[in-house]
């Protein structure tokens, strides 16, 4: 697996999905490069976002703006996102604020990318450097 | 932990964050764009507008999420909407078409984009704009406590913009004042220019010399490293240190002949008078009464009015001192020719120390010199002096060795 990183945001492609990791603390510095790398995922192809929050810790209001962003381009460009490796705080504040209604959860990027491979039609999982 | 609790810590940590940004002195329309999110961030709202309302009632969008951008640029509003919305400031559902005129003319277009709610921005009694919000994430209906957080936060937002119209005017009347104030000193010393040409008339045998005098005091004070200001002081100084000569007959300013004690000690009142005409003005630069008062005092005490020595003489009337006096030897007068450089250069080296100060007068060798090699573009000295006065090979010799010696004497007097 070859992960590349733009503007200090690593992320990867598997097939036509990519998986863009996010920082300990997801604020408007942070949040804007992830936007602006998933918004680069989806021009350049992809069907599928996900992301990983595996070292995040925090998310602030901006966070979650930026993130209800991504997922409004995401829809309007027909491809589906899943928050993989989200710690239980986050998970309470997303499904409190309604973001699980519009992303699925997943306990772990394989699992994303399995959960992808069943619901993306023509999901290809051989991994592709961006 | 408890869903409420953690709302209470999302939200509190969001107004936290807003009143930083709303303090912050950033960019203006960053600033606004960072709040928009930190509201739509708090209750997970997919899209909003932050608008503002200018006087004329045009809408202009400062900050847009999840909407185009020119999505308000034909809305307005008229002034008894206005007044209304300032008389019942709350956020309005855009679906009670009842709740305003404003949002009742303008809802349809608004529900259709994906807006829900409209709030209004009141700071001091005056509409600073409006926040358009889209509906939430999680598909349910605005609570009370909603719209209490989303008023709160709003009131923020319209504080920021608010406080960024009042420093933006703010700037504005500085300038105003600034150019006012510029203007202010130009008509000063247009007026003190035009009294110099006044002074002047009084003295047939001496047009020009108050202008001329300004003019060298100013070259000297910039070689002497004064700043813009002082510069521009001792240059007014100058055009007025012969303001007394008012006072004085006619006749004995005209007589083309050498004057008598008496018509001396007449004459000899001009400097006290200036510094009497001048005193009750209230000049933009500082101590013009006094380089007016002491242009005729000398380092040794032998001067007047006061007979002040060296140290009690302003560094300005030493200026303009040596600028009088450097002009009427450069200068025909009605009982004698100008003299030759040389012999000028020579009344200096010998005055230095008793008439005119060594520094000022090294000063003033070195602008010329600077004129004479090139040194500097500037040719005002030579042109003050008339085509060919300047022209001589031994010139920058007879500068440059003038220069030396006082400088070594100036050393001297130091160490010993």
């Amino acid at each position: 697996m070859d992960i590349s990183s733009v503007s200090d945001v690593k992320s990867h492609c598997v097939g036509t999905t990519a998986v863009v990791y996010a920082s300990d603390y997801l604020n408007k510095l942070t949040g804007e490069k992830i936007e602006r790398e998933c918004r680069r995922q989806l021009a350049q192809g992809c069907r599928a976002l996900v992301i990983d929050f595996a070292d995040t810790q925090l998310v602030n209001s901006i966070g979650i703006s930026i993130l209800l962003g991504i997922i409004d381009v995401a829809e309007k460009n027909k491809a589906q996102v899943v928050f993989a490796d989200v710690n239980n705080q986050t998970v309470e504040l997303f499904d409190m604020l309604g973001l699980t209604r519009h992303v699925a959860l997943a306990k772990d990027e394989q699992e994303a990318l399995l959960t992808l491979s069943t619901t993306v039609s023509g999901f290809d999982s051989t991994p592709t450097v961006h | 932990m408890e869903p409420s609790t953690q709302k209470l810590i999302h939200t509190f940590g969001a107004l936290a964050d807003l009143g930083q940004e709303v303090a912050s002195a950033g960019d203006f329309s960053e600033m606004v764009r960072t709040s928009m999110h930190l509201l739509l961030g708090t209750l997970a709202l997919r899209r909003g507008v932050v608008a503002e309302c200018s006087s004329s009632g045009a809408l202009n969008c400062v900050a847009v999420w999840g909407l185009r951008e020119d999505l308000l640029s034909a809305l307005s509003i008229t002034d008894d909407e206005r007044k209304e919305l300032l008389e019942s400031p709350k956020p309005a559902l855009l679906v009670d078409e009842t709740s305003s005129r404003f949002l009742g003319r303008y809802s349809e277009g608004l529900l259709d984009e994906g807006l829900e709610l409209a709030v209004p921005m009141i700071v001091r009694d005056e509409l600073t704009g409006f926040v358009l919000l889209g509906g939430k994430a999680s598909g349910e209906g605005f609570s009370a406590e909603d719209f209490e957080t989303i008023r709160a936060m709003v009131r923020h937002i319209g504080v920021g913009i608010h406080t960024h119209r009042l420093v933006e005017q703010v700037a504005r009347r500085a300038e105003e004042n600034r150019r006012l104030y510029e203007e202010l000193r130009a008509i000063y010393r247009d007026t003190v220019r035009a009294f110099a040409a006044a002074i002047d008339i009084k003295d047939k045998y001496t047009q020009g010399h108050s202008e001329r005098v300004g003019r060298y005091s100013e070259i000297i004070a910039r070689e002497l490293g004064w700043s813009e200001d002082e510069v521009e002081g001792i240059q007014i100084a100058g055009y007025l240190h012969d303001v007394g000569k008012l006072v004085v007959d006619r006749n004995i300013i005209n007589a083309p002949y050498h004057i008598d004690a008496k018509q001396s000690s007449e004459l000899n009142r001009h400097p006290a008078a200036g510094y009497e005409i001048l005193l009750p003005i209230n000049h933009p630069y500082a101590d013009i009464p006094l380089m007016a008062k002491y242009h005729h005092e000398r380092l040794d005490g032998r001067g007047y009015p006061d007979g002040l020595v060296d140290e009690q003489i302003p560094l300005g009337a030493k200026i303009v001192a040596l600028a009088d006096s450097f002009d009427a030897m450069t200068t025909d007068r009605p009982y004698r020719r100008r003299r030759t450089f040389a012999d000028v250069v020579r009344d200096l080296r010998e005055s230095s120390g008793t008439q005119f100060d060594g520094k000022v007068v090294i000063a003033f060798a070195r602008a010329i010199l600077k004129e004479v090699t090139g040194e500097t573009k500037e040719r005002r000295v030579i042109k003050m002096l008339g085509k060919g006065y300047l022209e001589g090979e031994e010139v920058p010799t007879l500068l440059a060795d003038l220069i030396a010696e006082l400088s070594e004497k100036q050393t001297s007097a130091v160490s010993g």
